[in-house]
């Protein structure tokens, strides 16, 4: 770790200068950045803590719509009654994410700005190149250990899957994300590296996000999270899916589904084949099965990662079965 | 050193001080309040802190270090590479073999592994050193490396005659039995993975080196720091009351220890050195990544006629170790014929080391494995195929057990578990998505002696002190004997102090191979007999004592009291009479030596494992035993297992302390978890490097991967095994648990996976 500057933002409008400057890198819950610094990945020269400004911890959540403040706790928006009753899959999502620690230290926004595990883009003393860290320099994780690494958006550039949970359901209920002087779907705020690996957000210096909106949604209130791992807890995604289901007053047939993938690709990943497959269908495991194999159109793997190609359709149709059982 | 309240612990003393009773650790309190003192958190003036630069290739040379940069950094005080840091003797291994080189030097020229340390920063602070490492600039000539056991440049390796364990015909039977089974089981390498990671503060005074490190064997540790500076063994002092997990990977001093002693004494500062978590993956060995093959041939009545076991384990290039693969294969189960051969491979890795029941651990995944293909193979129930093949007395020496509960344990495991319900066909057990599988498997591991010094003391005020340069990593070396001498003596529990972990204090052997327990109950049960004789005597015969008028021949204490067995007579607390007869303490050392061993073989004895007492020495062997039935849940379609139920029967002989070992079972049975399920040091097969050295990619269970565990203890006393009955308990447990585990994940899916670790990959 570097010496930086450390400076305390008391408001957005000095957040935002602050973030223009050169090197300047935002401080919430500290759980990502803190990591970064000490493998030396980031290297901030001015650290803003934006973690003492006043108001942007709310959590408002009514039928219409949830809008989580940038500041906002993950066990606290994991724990609100209303977030599990008018958005179960984004209480789930959060709480099988990172360990309960983490949770009660990381904030929402900054969970949205989490980075990849890839363990070559986490070690550049080891790994001189990688194209996230350093543009051009080429993928380490291509042709090595990577059985963690995406199959869907990936590039030449880089196989590096998004390891987040909560993304993955905002994307299923097209959730945006506040930025101050724009908003923007959280499914454009992400970026698939394409050729620019380094640009993970469309996020600009100076930006500061200050909260998702999530509409609400039939669908949205009868969603869930399914996380699939090698351990119970404490692990990212193998494989994951958001899903939310509407029927019509028959109890089987789809008004509205939402599907998204989590651990199998570079950005939170909404799948609207599957949607599309199954929107006006009565529900049918066989039907389900089929529908959340077309998830996995354009997938490429990478030999040890190949696994996840037969695994993220099962997510999908468990998570959908789940949902179909509970009408 | 902290003395331990043992007020809170010892809420019942009458029932729980004794040998045998369920008293609390004794030093709970200070390590759940933070008072315990762990090694890297001594405070000392004008200390400074080292980082350690490691290699970026798997093999070759390094050719220049450019240091500029880093040496003109803010705070730094010395920038050490194999050219610039002292000179250093070389030091004998922990067997006593003199050194094979004259000099040592803790910074490699020739890399042999990624991560191999080549130089160190020594700075003001912390972050100032860990600033200017990064600014050192390293070239290398790199040549190819051998990655792993299935690189194509690995061959088939060096054979280890030690190993091999022969009789009978065993390659003839084997071909002659009706049935047949013969599959190859890979474990991959682990990690001992304790949360304290490893790192010292090493601090000279003239030539007086003083050491905190976390460490399992002081004596051997201090003679190594000895002979790397020259200096006599008794300037070396290690200093380590409490350790934050072992594993077995404590117990030697390592390069990363001979970079922060030599520092602190090339700058005269106390330096402090702590090995980051990668660091704690590549500067000292974990469990070799090892492969075997196991046929066994068999009667149609399940009766094994042959069984032909080979094994390999991975080892460094410069350095040997050899897990011993076929210890459970040849002893587990009777059989005529038998043929165990091992060899080892050297690949460009750290050099492998021990981790909890090295040899042991691997050697029962294959054969228990294997027992469970034979079962189905035959038809027969798995537990009754074990029963059917019990072996009598051990297959190899031909020798009779000490004792051998395995029979009980079976019964008593299989009971509490429910085992006689279990449907024969793998698939036939389900709940929803879930396949339930139930399986079985047995663990042993040898009862490993040796002997040991103690310090007992009674002091003026009646209270008592223990002490011996013996360590508490955890297991309750501090409890059992508190309760040991407690017992002994006649004193309440919370009279005694127990002193641990300070290479001044009586001496002591290694802590591994689940020896010390034994050794050290023995020792202060001796010691502390020898000081109760002594106030016995004093009382009986000092002009002052208030008991000589008695004209007894003994008299006995209870509850701190002096008293005649009858009654009659005066009664004093032991503060009383030590006052009466004017005395400050009475002192005795017992060690569990012969009086004719000579100092030199007394030093060996400490300081090297050279003299350790066989567990096949004499009429018996020694073994403890163990028996595990565990259930998983593996999901249909996402493969992934959990394990819901564990019951474990074990035989460890008498429990000196019944709480303390079921905690250490547990341990082991996690641990074993950890191996089936999670477990394995990924390695980058282009640069021959782990890439997943941190504790958020290097799995390990976390509660919610563990269910309820019983444990059961089956065990009688065994005076062949100590001296007080008890066998080993913490290697134990974990033996067995991986197989038992694999045989159950047959039983629900019907799939046979034999590398570890069973991850949903492999059953999807």
């Amino acid at each position: 770790m570097r010496d930086f500057s450390y400076l305390r933002a008391d408001s957005i409008e000095a957040a935002r200068n602050a973030a223009a400057l050169p090197g300047a890198m935002l401080l919430a819950g500290g759980t990502t950045l803190i990591d970064l610094a000490k493998c030396g990945v980031a290297e901030p020269s001015t650290v803003i803590d934006i973690s003492h400004i006043e108001g942007l911890n709310a959590i408002d959540v009514t039928a219409d719509r949830a809008v989580i403040g940038a500041l906002a706790r993950m066990s606290h928006v994991a724990d609100n009654p209303r977030v599990k009753s008018l958005f179960p899959a984004v209480s789930e999502a959060l709480w099988q994410a990172a360990s309960a620690q983490l949770r009660n230290m990381a904030t929402i926004g900054g969970n949205l700005m989490q980075r990849t595990r890839c363990p070559y883009f986490r070690d550049p003393q080891n790994f001189p190149a990688c194209n996230k860290r350093a543009p051009g320099s080429g993928c380490s994780a291509i042709g090595g250990v990577t059985r963690g690494h995406a199959v869907l958006g990936v590039s030449e550039a880089c196989i590096a899957t998004y390891p987040g949970d909560l993304a993955v359901a905002l994307v299923a209920f097209d959730a945006e994300v506040d930025l101050g002087q724009r908003k923007l779907k959280i499914e454009d705020f992400f970026l698939a590296p394409g050729a620019t690996a380094e640009r993970e957000h469309d996020i600009h210096p100076g930006e500061v996000i200050t909260a998702i909106e999530i509409p609400g949604s039939a669908a949205a209130r009868r969603s869930t999270y399914i996380k699939v791992r090698d351990r119970q807890s404490y692990e990212f995604a193998a494989a994951s899916a958001a899903v939310g289901l509407e029927l019509e007053g028959d109890g089987r047939t789809v008004r509205d589904i939402r599907v998204a993938l989590g651990g199998v690709a570079t950005k939170p990943w909404r799948v609207r084949a599957v949607e599309d497959a199954l929107k006006g269908k009565a529900l049918s495991e066989d039907t389900i099965r089929k529908a959340s194999e077309l998830a996995m159109e354009g997938a490429v793997d990478h030999g040890a990662n190949h696994y996840k190609i037969a695994l993220a359709p099962r997510v999908i149709a468990r998570s959908i079965l789940k949902l179909g059982e509970t009408a | 050193m902290t003395v331990h309240d043992m007020k809170h612990a010892a809420s019942d003393s009458a029932r729980l001080e004794a040998v045998g009773g369920r008293l609390s650790r004794v030093d709970g309190p200070a390590k759940i309040t933070g008072a315990a003192k762990y090694a890297f958190e001594q405070q000392l003036e004008g200390l400074v802190h080292a980082v350690l630069v490691g290699a970026t290739i798997a093999a070759g040379k390094v050719s220049a270090i450019d240091r500029r940069a880093a040496e003109t950094a803010p705070g730094v005080l010395a920038v050490l590479t194999p050219d610039t840091i002292m000179e250093l003797k070389g030091a004998s291994d922990w067997l006593g073999n003199p050194p094979s080189q004259q000099t040592y030097n803790p910074l490699a020229r020739e890399v042999t592994y990624s991560g191999q340390h080549i130089a160190a920063v020594v700075a003001e602070t912390f972050e100032q050193a860990v600033a200017a490492a990064a600014l050192l600039k390293v070239w290398y000539d790199e040549t190819p490396a051998i990655v792993d056991l299935s690189d194509g440049k690995a061959g088939d390796g060096i054979p280890i005659d030690a190993m091999t364990k022969e009789w009978g015909d065993a390659q003839a039977a084997f071909a002659a039995a009706p049935v047949r089974i013969c599959a190859a089981y890979n474990t991959p390498r682990e990690f001992q993975a304790a949360m304290e990671p490893h790192g010292l503060i090493a601090r000279w005074e003239g030539d007086e080196l003083t050491i905190w490190e976390p460490s399992q064997w002081l004596d051997g540790m201090a003679r190594t720091y000895a002979e790397w500076f020259g200096v006599p063994f008794e300037n070396v002092r290690l200093v380590s009351p409490y350790i934050g997990g072992g594993f077995g990977s404590k117990a030697l001093a390592l390069a990363h220890s001979a970079v922060a002693a030599a520092a602190a004494k090339m700058l005269g500062r106390p330096v402090k050195l702590v090995l980051n978590r990668p660091q704690n993956f590549t500067s000292y060995g974990g469990r070799a990544a090892t492969r075997q093959t196991v046929a066994i041939g068999a009667d149609r009545d399940g009766r094994i006629q042959s069984i032909v076991h080979r094994g390999v384990n991975e080892t460094a290039v410069d350095g040997m170790w050899v897990e011993p693969l076929g210890s459970v294969t040849s002893i587990m189960y009777a059989t005529p014929n038998f043929s165990s051969r091992q060899n080892v491979v050297r690949v460009n890795t750290v050099v492998p080391g021990a981790k909890r029941a090295p040899g042991e651990n691997p050697s029962a995944f294959g054969i228990e494995c294997a027992i469970d293909e034979l079962a189905y193979e035959l038809g027969i129930d798995p537990l009754e195929m074990r029963l059917i093949n019990y072996a009598e007395q051990d297959p190899h020496t031909k020798k009779a057990w000490s004792t051998r509960q395995l029979r009980e344990a079976f019964a008593a495991g299989a009971e509490a578990f429910g085992w006689a319900k279990r449907p024969p066909e793998p698939r036939s057990m389900r709940d929803g998505h879930q396949l339930i599988g139930w399986g079985v498997a047995a663990g042993t591991y040898p009862v490993r002696r040796a002997h040991g010094e103690a310090v007992v003391k009674i002091l003026a005020d009646g209270s008592v002190e223990v002490e011996s340069s013996s360590i508490d990593m955890g297991q309750g070396t501090y409890t059992i004997l508190a309760q040991t001498a407690a017992e002994t003596l006649g004193v309440p529990v919370e009279r005694v102090s127990v002193k641990l972990g300070d290479s001044h204090f009586a001496r002591a052997g290694v802590t591994g191979g689940s020896r010390l327990a034994g050794v050290m109950t023995g020792t202060v049960y001796k010691a502390a007999g020898q000081a109760l004789d002594e106030l016995i005597g004093l009382a009986l015969s000092d002009p002052r004592s208030p008991f000589q008028a008695l004209q007894a021949n003994t008299l006995q204490v209870r509850d701190g009291r002096i008293a005649s067995p009858r009654g009659e007579g005066p009664e004093l607390s032991i503060a009383e009479f030590m006052a009466a007869i004017g005395r400050d303490q009475i002192e005795a050392k017992g060690d569990t030596l012969p009086a004719s061993t000579t100092a030199e073989e007394r030093y060996k004895n400490y300081t090297t494992i050279a003299m350790s007492i066989p567990h096949t020495d004499g009429d018996y062997s020694r073994y403890s035993w163990c028996a595990h039935f565990v259930e998983v849940r593996v999901d249909e379609d996402f493969g992934t297992v959990r394990v819901s139920r564990v019951v474990s029967a074990l035989d460890s002989g008498r429990l000196y302390n019944p709480k303390l070992a079921e905690s250490q079972w547990k341990g082991g049975i996690i641990m074993g978890i950890g191996q089936a399920l999670l477990e394995e040091g990924i390695v980058d097969r282009r640069h021959g490097r782990i890439v997943n050295g941190n504790f958020a990619d290097y799995m390990l269970p976390t509660n919610a991967d563990i269910p309820d565990i019983q444990t059961i203890s089956v065990g009688i006393p065994d005076p062949h095994s100590s001296a007080l009955g008890g066998k080993g308990v913490g290697e134990l447990a974990i033996v067995g648990i991986a197989p038992a585990i694999a045989n159950a994940v047959f039983h629900a899916t019907g799939k046979r996976v034999r590398d570890l670790p069973i991850t949903l990959e492999k059953l999807i």
